[in-house]
């Protein structure tokens, strides 16, 4: 174990030196759980506070439903990706496969219930707040969704977050369909499943430190710039 | 075109994030987690890009995987090491023409302790007869790979179906090579790898190489062009000329040059 | 003529009101007449209807039966694009204080060039100049309840509700309060307020609407009701309301 433990520290500060390949790595990461997340959040959130102020036969089971699908299998995910965007695939002639585009679609699959969903429920409690007075001031439940999801931007944040998590984290889906191609679709959960077959278990281990560092700095500048918003007010609608 | 539009649109949001993935030709090589885990690739493309300017973007799966991606069309070029099964995958039209490439061996792994008490012998088939004879702990790659294969002929050739006892000694990782042997090294059960591979793994743990030199444990490798009749989209001559490089005097010369801990882990043998 | 028409301020009539939940009547109310010069104010027991008579109203519940008109014609969509209403909590939008403002105004259509100096003079009649971009959730009780009016003022209501505006608030606060109402019913704005306190109605009433039970038991000038009640329900409830 104490060998392990000075392995552990070797890997830590070789990459700490800063290893332009290691960076080029975290950043690729970045990149494509950014995208992901915006994309799912551009589909999420509308879809999510639709649901939390329409009333249709059948919501209450598609609630249930997208509930469910935050649960959803990367593997699984990156599987259809891979049958849409395989040469044999209906969307192969897009020649996706394999690269950072079809891992950000593999991740938008997996992060766009779970903004949808934790939208869903913020909005809802919003709406019952507010469902008098807007309907008071004639606005229309369509048109209330825009209202609602810019009132609930505080609370959203932690949505996006909580995407971003998930985007960040996942390797099954995207080891299938970007393939762990180096230099061009290796990210940091694939690099640590390689490293973790390979055997160098202090490398990988090191590198997990990096990746739950990095989570930890986007929870942070993200608060932080909650915090400040909040304090100085927004001021316009 | 619909697609050149959308490629194009795409292309302007900044999704295709790949770096030169319009302009620097590349071609994508199906191939195993063992050419890759052991650092072989890294060592030999890097000449292969600077010679021909052509990028070569590596999928490492295992040796099934790597061949159903290939009739899926994604793939350029597969280099895997089941030559029946590639031979299949030509006689169904999905590739056009295999050819030998390089070789290494198989070896069994074992705990030190030995409770097999196999160590040393040169025979595959009487080896795996006596840890199945003992039932003590055995890894299986379990994922339909090359060594997947290789491993199942050689119960068969010992007449024994070792799936009958999957979940007591027997165990099935269904897993890579390498998340194989991190199972294998964890328990201190014995494990059929390519030499590569446990050559540059890392956790090696109580374990040690107990069967070696059966001519049976050959493992030779492979190159196939995926047939691009099958598949318009196949980059054919940039895979074909990374073919012709494998197999011609210098990829030859850097497979044969790739050294481990001063072991030469792979033997070209193209014809 | 038509002048006097615009500035008295519009008639509200019910006929035939009644709402029921579960075999219960919780309003039925079979003719009710609001056309007096000033403020009407609504009192009764908890449980009364007040609340739920104020709604219909401003067409925010749908009765089972009975119909709302404003000057005679049967209410519709611009008559309700004209009624704002003031809630017991002031529902403020988690925006700045001229922000909630704005989204009024933006939703008239009114041009930006017009909106500013519009929120400028609705805050300084609200007495909130200087806080214009504090986040409205931050202001006291009764800055928010004077925020929330003057966002139904922003409408330009012909008809102003106000569901006990005051109930959580203190007196100068209310005071305030009292003052914003008075002045817009001043400028013509039909004023229908529930209130549980008897003083706000000796202060605030031109005429006075006792309810109990889902029932409408009395109606008339303010004096009169206050003084001298003409139902057991008023006296006993003026009683009470006397002795706290």
């Amino acid at each position: 174990m104490q060998e392990f433990a000075s392995e552990f520290t070797q890997a830590l500060s070789l990459i700490l030196e800063g290893d332009s390949e290691l960076w080029a790595i975290v950043l690729l990461s970045m990149r494509v759980s950014v995208f992901a997340v915006l994309i799912s959040a551009l589909i999420g959130m509308p879809l999510g506070a639709a649901l939390a102020v329409a009333r249709f036969p059948g919501r209450r089971a598609l609630i249930i439903l997208v509930n469910a699908l935050m649960g959803f299998p990367p593997v699984v995910a990156g599987l259809l990706v891979y049958l849409m965007l395989s040469r044999s695939g209906p969307l192969g002639i897009l020649e996706l496969l394999y690269t950072p585009t079809a891992m950000i679609i593999a991740q938008v699959v997996l992060v766009t219930p779970i903004m949808a969903a934790l939208t869903r429920q913020v909005v809802e409690m919003l709406a019952e707040e507010y469902s008098e007075q807007l309907r008071s001031l004639g606005v229309s439940r369509l048109a209330s969704v825009p209202v609602l999801l810019w009132d609930a931007r505080l609370a959203l944040v932690t949505a996006l977050l909580a995407g971003f998590g998930r985007a960040i984290a996942e390797v099954g889906a995207v080891i299938i369909v970007g393939g762990n191609i180096n230099h061009v679709t290796r990210v940091m959960t694939t690099t640590i499943a390689l490293e973790t077959s390979k055997g160098n278990l202090a490398l990988a281990l090191a590198l997990g430190v990096i990746l739950v560092g990095l989570a930890v700095a986007v929870n942070a500048m993200v608060s932080v710039l909650t915090l400040r918003a909040e304090r100085e007010g927004v001021r316009h609608a | 075109m619909i697609p050149d539009f959308l490629r194009a649109s795409l292309v302007a949001l900044g999704l295709t994030a790949s770096a030169g993935w319009a302009e620097e030709p590349f071609i994508i090589v199906q191939s195993t987690t063992s050419t890759q885990n052991s650092g072989l690739l890294d060592y030999i493309l890097p000449g292969f890009e600077a010679e021909t300017g052509i990028d070569v973007r590596v999928v490492a799966v295992g040796t099934g995987q790597a061949i159903r991606n290939a009739v899926n069309g994604d793939g350029d070029v597969l280099l895997v090491h089941s030559k029946p099964a590639e031979e299949q995958f030509v006689a169904d039209g999905w590739g056009v023409q295999r050819f030998d490439v390089m070789y290494n061996d198989f070896v069994l792994v074992g705990p030190k302790s030995d409770p097999a008490g196999i160590a040393g012998s040169d025979d595959i088939i009487a080896a795996l007869a006596a840890v199945a004879e003992a039932k003590l702990p055995f890894v299986s790659r379990g994922d339909d790979s090359g060594t997947h294969k290789a491993e199942m002929r050689h119960w068969g050739a010992a007449g024994i179906d070792p799936t009958a006892a999957s979940g007591t000694w027997y165990r099935e990782a269904g897993a890579g090579m390498g998340a194989a042997l991190n199972v294998a090294s964890g328990m201190g059960a014995y494990v059929l790898t390519d030499r590569a591979t446990w050559l540059s793994f890392g956790n090696r743990g109580d374990q040690e190489i107990l069967v070696e030199g059966d001519p049976r444990l050959f493992n030779q490798y492979g190159v196939t062009l995926v047939n691009p009749e099958k598949h318009s989209g196949v980059r054919a001559a940039a895979g074909q000329r990374f073919i012709d490089w494998l197999i011609g005097p210098d990829g030859q010369a850097a497979i044969e040059s790739y050294m481990l801990d001063g072991q030469q882990l792979f033997f070209p043998n193209a014809n | 003529m038509r002048d006097v028409v615009t500035e008295a301020p519009a008639t509200l009539e019910v006929r035939g009101l009644s709402i029921a939940h579960e075999g219960k009547v919780l309003l039925d109310v079979p003719h009710l007449c609001l056309d007096g010069p000033g403020p009407t104010l609504i009192l009764g027991p908890n449980g009364a209807g007040k609340s739920l008579l104020l709604r219909c109203l401003h067409g925010l519940i749908q009765p089972d039966r009975g119909r709302v008109c404003q000057n005679g014609v049967l209410l519709n969509g611009c008559h309700k694009a004209r009624q704002a209403m003031v809630f017991q909590r002031p529902v403020l939008l988690r925006r700045s204080v001229a922000a909630n403002l704005d989204f009024v105004l933006k939703r008239k259509s009114m041009p930006r060039v017009q909106r500013k100096p519009r929120i400028d003079d609705l805050l300084a009649e609200g007495g909130l100049d200087g806080k214009a971009r504090q986040p409205a959730r931050s202001l006291s009780g009764g800055e928010a309840q004077r925020l929330a009016i003057l966002r139904a003022l922003a409408l330009d209501p012909e008809t102003l509700f106000l569901d006990e505006p005051t109930s959580a608030l203190d007196p100068s606060a209310t005071q305030m309060i009292e003052r914003m109402v008075l002045r817009a019913s001043a400028q013509g704005v039909r004023i229908v307020m529930v209130t549980h306190d008897i003083g706000q109605a000796r202060r605030l009433a031109t005429e006075i609407v006792m309810m109990q039970a889902g029932h409408v038991v009395e109606q008339g000038l303010a004096r009169q009701v206050l003084e001298s009640p003409k139902s057991d329900e008023s006296r006993r409830y003026l009683d009470g309301g006397l002795v706290t």
